[in-house]
């Protein structure tokens, strides 16, 4: 398939948006356990929850490019009964409300216990909100890889793994860019979410690289002969009925040399995993926290977008079967 | 229910890409809209196209046969691409089984493109909306046009009567008797789509000619040419022939 930048900056920037949500309630959840010291609502949670929706802002505005009609997207959430993308749709703006209220909660300090739970645990309204914050996060997660996960045409995503992967890739990021700003804001979280950041990113790495030995092994369902009805062994395409180009070779067809997509490959298998792990390792150590953390997470970043644009490229659709010659 | 679909006998097709700038013609001039093109004059011409006819080299040399191949939306009984579909652009039609697309709800997402295996919906690049085979469906129930010509354009200019229309869910229609009787067959059936649109396979046609066969033994003068005129009274040599 073509690797549309609107949708792989869409797909990187509202994961790490979503990441870094969960990541903020995560905290706050330990910290109500008193296994994380607390934190300020307004400098921490609120100022977090801004960040996160902006991300998802950006994300949104990316996707806008993808439409051809982006003043009627509007329409596309009436088939949320069938269709993933039209999920997704409602879903998206659904989280970024939710978000914002967690962060407006904070922000506002409305955090008057309302209920005790189990007659010590109090309970307050950020929590509340913040729970169906993160149900609506990992469901916009959900919907998102099953808009792919979902094509069965696509063997190469049609799999459980691209939904996993699409969690926690966009997890480990959002943990990263938490590392980086617990770090600005001086939240004395950092070292939990080093942790968190790496034991995700490692989990992403073990998912990711069984997605890619799984695609390398698998038989394309359709052929030639079965595609014109043909039971011949031998068929060699003599033309496709167009010699400029067509929406079938531009928008199935990568055309890159297999040397690029081996690289890109290889890049993002360096950028998304290792050098990350290493440098927030160290980071956590005191040695420039701040600067080997915004690397970890600028690289972790750049690295997602190439991973985006290798999952798009790893897809063949049945399609192409049609258009292996121009004349 | 009805199925509307179209038959393509791939015995007869040859390629002359009548039904291909018929299609065009027809649909690039409706009130739909044109159908545009991107540097037709120029290099790299492109444009947006709901039927191609691709060509197909079957064997090695010299044991080839070419098959010339119009692929064009096949009306799916399950259309993959129609649930896709976040706006509800892609439906089809309960009456007659055509899937269409609305234009003016399409957002342009292509989703439902990737949803088709056959590669059968192309994206306009300047209406910016998803396009496809209609099976002109603003031809065949116009009741202004006369019976014999309510079909949809490609068939109505293929010159070797390569394309019918007709109803496959009509065990008595002319369609459903040609599939049954020459093993029609549908594209990539591995997927479940239940294409509505069916392919007549490549026949052998054995054809024997005897060698009394290679003279024309009712010559009555053994030779070919001009006949004597036969007078103007009598008897001419066709009256005698059928009097036979
Ligand atoms: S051929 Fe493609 S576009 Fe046409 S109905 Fe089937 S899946 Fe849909
Ligand atoms: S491109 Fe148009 S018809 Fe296709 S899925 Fe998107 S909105 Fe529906």
């Amino acid at each position: 398939m073509h690797p549309a930048f609107s949708v792989i900056f869409l797909t990187t920037l509202i994961g790490v948006g979503q990441g870094l949500f969960l990541a903020l309630y995560t905290g706050q959840i330990y910290s109500i356990m008193k296994l994380l010291p607390a934190q300020n609502s307004q400098s921490f949670y609120a100022m977090g929850s801004l960040v996160a929706l902006g991300l998802l802002v950006v994300g949104l505005f990316a996707s806008f490019f993808h439409l051809g009609r982006p003043m009627r997207a509007w329409r596309s959430s009436s088939k949320w009964r069938t269709s993933w993308l039209s999920r997704e749709v409602i879903i998206l703006p659904t989280t970024m409300l939710l978000i914002a209220l967690y962060g407006a909660i904070h922000h506002f300090g409305w955090t008057q216990p309302i209920f005790t739970l189990a007659k010590t645990q109090q309970i307050d309204l950020s929590l509340i909100i913040g729970a169906i914050a993160t149900l609506s996060t990992l469901a916009l997660f959900i919907c998102t890889s099953m808009i792919y996960a979902s094509v069965r045409f696509l063997q190469e995503w049609n799999n459980p793994l691209t939904v996993i992967n699409y969690i926690l890739l966009g997890a480990a990021s959002g943990f990263t860019l938490a590392v980086v700003f617990s770090v600005i804001v001086e939240a004395d979280v950092v070292g939990f979410y080093v942790l968190w950041a790496i034991i995700l990113t490692i989990a992403a790495f073990i998912t990711r690289a069984t997605t890619l030995l799984r695609n390398r092994r698998l038989t394309p369902k359709s052929n030639l002969q079965t595609a014109i009805g043909m039971r011949h062994t031998i068929i060699a395409q003599k033309s496709q009925g167009a010699m400029g180009g067509s929406f079938n070779t531009r928008e199935f067809f990568h055309h890159k040399s297999l040397a690029k997509l081996k690289f890109i490959k290889n890049t993002f298998l360096m950028l998304v995993f290792p050098i990350p792990i290493l440098l927030l390792f160290i980071a956590v150590f005191g040695f420039y926290p701040l600067c080997l953390a915004t690397a970890a997470f600028v690289i972790q970043y750049f690295g997602l977008i190439a991973e985006r644009w290798y999952f798009f490229t790893e897809g063949r659709h049945p399609q192409n079967i049609y258009y292996q010659s121009v004349a | 229910m009805e199925q509307l679909a179209l038959i393509i006998d791939l015995n007869v097709c040859v390629g002359c890409h009548a039904c291909v700038t018929s299609c065009k013609e027809w649909n690039t001039s409706g009130w739909a809209g044109p159908m545009s093109d991107v540097n037709p004059y120029d290099a790299n011409p492109t444009g947006t196209f709901f039927n191609r006819v691709q060509t197909f080299e079957v064997g090695t040399f010299p044991n080839t046969e070419t098959v010339h191949f119009p692929k064009s939306c096949l009306h799916c009984e399950e259309p993959p691409c129609v649930p896709v579909c976040p706006t509800g652009a892609s439906y089809k039609r309960e009456a007659d089984g055509i899937v269409l697309v609305d234009y003016d709800k399409c957002i342009g997402c292509k989703y439902c493109s990737w949803a088709c295996p056959y590669g059968a919906r192309e994206y306009d690049q300047r209406q910016k909306v998803m396009k496809k085979c209609t099976l002109c469906v603003d031809r065949i129930y116009d009741q202004t046009l006369p019976e014999s010509e309510r079909k949809p354009a490609c068939v109505m200019a293929c010159p070797t009567s390569a394309r019918l229309f007709g109803d496959v869910h009509d065990p008595d229609s002319e369609v459903s008797k040609l599939i049954r009787e020459n093993s029609g067959y549908q594209l990539m059936p591995e997927w479940g789509t239940n294409p509505s649109n069916h392919y007549l396979p490549r026949r052998k046609i054995h054809f024997k000619i005897h060698e009394d066969e290679l003279q024309r033994v009712d010559n009555p003068l053994k030779k070919e040419g001009l006949l004597p005129e036969p007078p103007k009274d009598q008897q001419t040599l066709d009256d005698i022939y059928s009097s036979w």
